[in-house]
């Protein structure tokens, strides 16, 4: 499994109710629909991945996430997933809010533009950088949006968003020494109340 | 049953009921008895009866959905969808497809004769309503023995039925595929139904809808059927079929028929006219106008349902575009519906329901997989 899905995997519930924005092929909703018995729920724009989600037996529907957002019901989900989507949506603040009122917890995944790769390539070849998490020409880039995990942490803050847990993903696994510099990707569980974990 | 050649030759049965003082009362508030319904089944019904499958028609279509009747060169309307191995895998399923009430392909309809008068009913037909047509089949799928449908679906006017069965029967509808339709007709939808309705009553053979036994108000029906098949298409579609093309080298300068596009409408409108009750193009245009399933319509409030939907629309379909079946996908996202839309690229505009085989097949056959696991 994959190491963002497989972290993912484990901060679900069996039985939540999860909302995947961007689901693609919709291997991580199956995966939790086979393990852990959730009622999933993706939201996909991509034709041909729609096809791949209904072959998995999945409810999904065709939209991107902005509009596919629109008709939930406050609080209708335990979990919504925004993983490795979020640096392609237009209004990265409305999306997060829009999430936090349909789902009880948001699960945001996405490429540290931090990472060490990157700023050598920056730094040292003096070219946007093209790694592992961030395999895109600055011309081809789905991303509309380049951050850090540490950019993301004062973004929470800032929006008074509850950052319940944080997941430094490394090369194979989880890891904790300077994050910011070393960590490919972050997973971030978010509330919106105060009720702080950590 | 050769998988090579589908379905081979079918049959068209018949399903009287409403006899007597049981007559099957209306929307209106109105009653129609007897009621005949013609339909035909494809593939076997299993033991438990849990594998049947109603396929609704659209506007113009009949019972004969698949296969080949004795002597017919053309197979079924949704031949390509319905069979051995297809979308509607009649391997696995019992499909069942009728004429609606109203129609003129063996249902019962203004072209039927009025037992009462030995006459055809002509106008003395009640209006009848996308509802009618459902509960009509409603009690053609009891007489079958069926308690619950594992399917309703169609697309137009078919997945009108897909939608109203659902509001009128929810225990009896295990999943509704509703195909390039609506919940609700809009303004332009009955714009161009009335415009429609007119060109056959200023027909003068028309009289009233008193034209049994007599000329037949061809000129109506065809211009009738010609609007129609413009919203069917797309411009795209139009310009890779047609684009300007001549019937001969040059304009002749008259009002024959100079462009391809022209002669096409007029065949089209032509051959309509010999297949088609001009009355019935009133009953049934009026039915989808007065259709609306709009919010607490379709699914009442705090009413728990257990179908399970599978909308599909298309991109460059004018007549009833994509937006129409995304808010019913708003509207079961918040009833709490298990639900999945597809939005299917495709430039032949409304007719890509008939046409666009391959992406409706995947979905539906592994959205129907899917539901009879999961009742099964």
């Amino acid at each position: 499994m994959r190491l963002d899905h497989e972290i993912i995997y484990k901060i679900i519930e069996p039985k939540a109710r999860v909302l995947d924005l961007g689901c693609g092929n919709g291997d991580l909703l199956d995966k939790l629909v086979q393990g852990k018995n959730i009622k999933a729920q993706g939201i996909e724009l991509n034709e041909d991945a729609i096809y791949k989600c209904v072959e998995k037996g999945l409810s999904v529907f065709h939209s991107d996430i902005e509009s596919g957002l629109i008709g939930f019901p406050n609080k209708s989900n335990d979990y919504v997933i925004l993983n490795q989507s979020l640096q392609e949506t237009r209004n990265i603040t409305l999306v997060i809010q829009e999430a936090l009122r349909v789902g009880h917890k948001v699960i945001i995944g996405f490429p540290n533009f931090a990472q060490l790769a990157s700023r050598s390539m920056v730094f040292f070849q003096g070219k946007v950088p093209i790694t592992k998490s961030l395999p895109y020409r600055w011309y081809n880039t789905p991303n509309l949006h380049f951050l850090s995990l540490t950019d993301f942490i004062d973004f929470c803050n800032n929006n008074k968003f509850t950052i319940l847990e944080k997941h430094f993903l490394g090369k194979n696994k989880e890891i904790n020494f300077l994050p910011n510099l070393f960590a490919h990707n972050g997973v971030f569980v978010i509330s919106a109340n105060n009720n702080k974990v950590q | 049953m050769n998988k090579e050649k589908g379905l081979g030759v079918v049959e068209t049965k018949y399903f009287t009921f409403a006899k007597g003082k049981d007559k099957l009362l209306l929307e209106s508030s109105q009653s129609l008895g007897p009621i005949t319904l013609a339909y035909e089944t494809y593939g076997s019904l299993n033991d438990q009866k849990s594998n049947a499958i109603l396929v609704g028609h659209a506007l113009s279509g009949d019972a004969h959905a698949a296969g080949f009747k004795d002597g017919d060169k053309k197979p079924g309307w949704w031949d390509s969808m319905i069979g051995p191995g297809k979308a509607f895998d009649t391997d696995k399923y019992f499909v069942i497809c009728s004429n609606v009430i109203g129609g003129c392909k063996g249902s019962t309809g203004p072209s039927s004769i009025n037992p009462e008068t030995n006459e055809p009913y002509a106008l003395n037909f009640p209006i009848i309503t996308i509802s009618d047509m459902v509960r009509a089949q409603k009690c053609l799928i009891d007489s079958l023995g069926i308690k619950k449908l594992l399917c309703v679906s169609g697309g137009s006017m078919g997945g009108m039925q897909a939608l109203a069965w659902v509001a009128l029967f929810p225990e009896a509808v295990g999943s509704s595929i509703p195909i390039a339709t609506t919940w609700k007709h809009s303004p332009q939808q009955i714009a161009f139904d009335e415009v429609g309705r007119q060109a056959v009553m200023a027909d003068p053979s028309w009289k009233n809808g008193n034209y049994y036994g007599g000329g037949l108000p061809q000129r109506g029906l065809a211009v009738a059927r010609m609007i129609g098949h413009i919203t069917y298409m797309s411009d795209e579609s139009m310009e890779e079929k047609f684009s300007r093309k001549l019937k001969e080298s040059n304009y002749t300068f008259t009002f024959k028929t100079d462009f391809e596009v022209e002669g096409y409408l007029r065949y089209r409108g032509d051959s309509f006219v010999k297949r088609f009750d001009a009355n019935s193009y009133l009953y049934i245009t009026k039915a989808m106008d007065y259709f609306d399933l709009s919010a607490g319509k379709l699914i009442t409030q705090g009413q728990k349902i257990d179908t399970r939907f599978l909308v599909i629309a298309f991109q460059s379909d004018w007549l009833y575009p994509p937006y129409q079946s995304r808010e019913i996908i708003h509207f079961l996202k918040m009833c709490h519906v298990d639900a999945t839309y597809c939005e299917i690229q495709s430039s032949y505009g409304h007719d890509a329901f008939l046409l666009e085989v391959p992406e409706q097949t995947h979905l539906i056959k592994h959205f129907l997989k899917t539901t009879f696991e999961s009742i099964s």
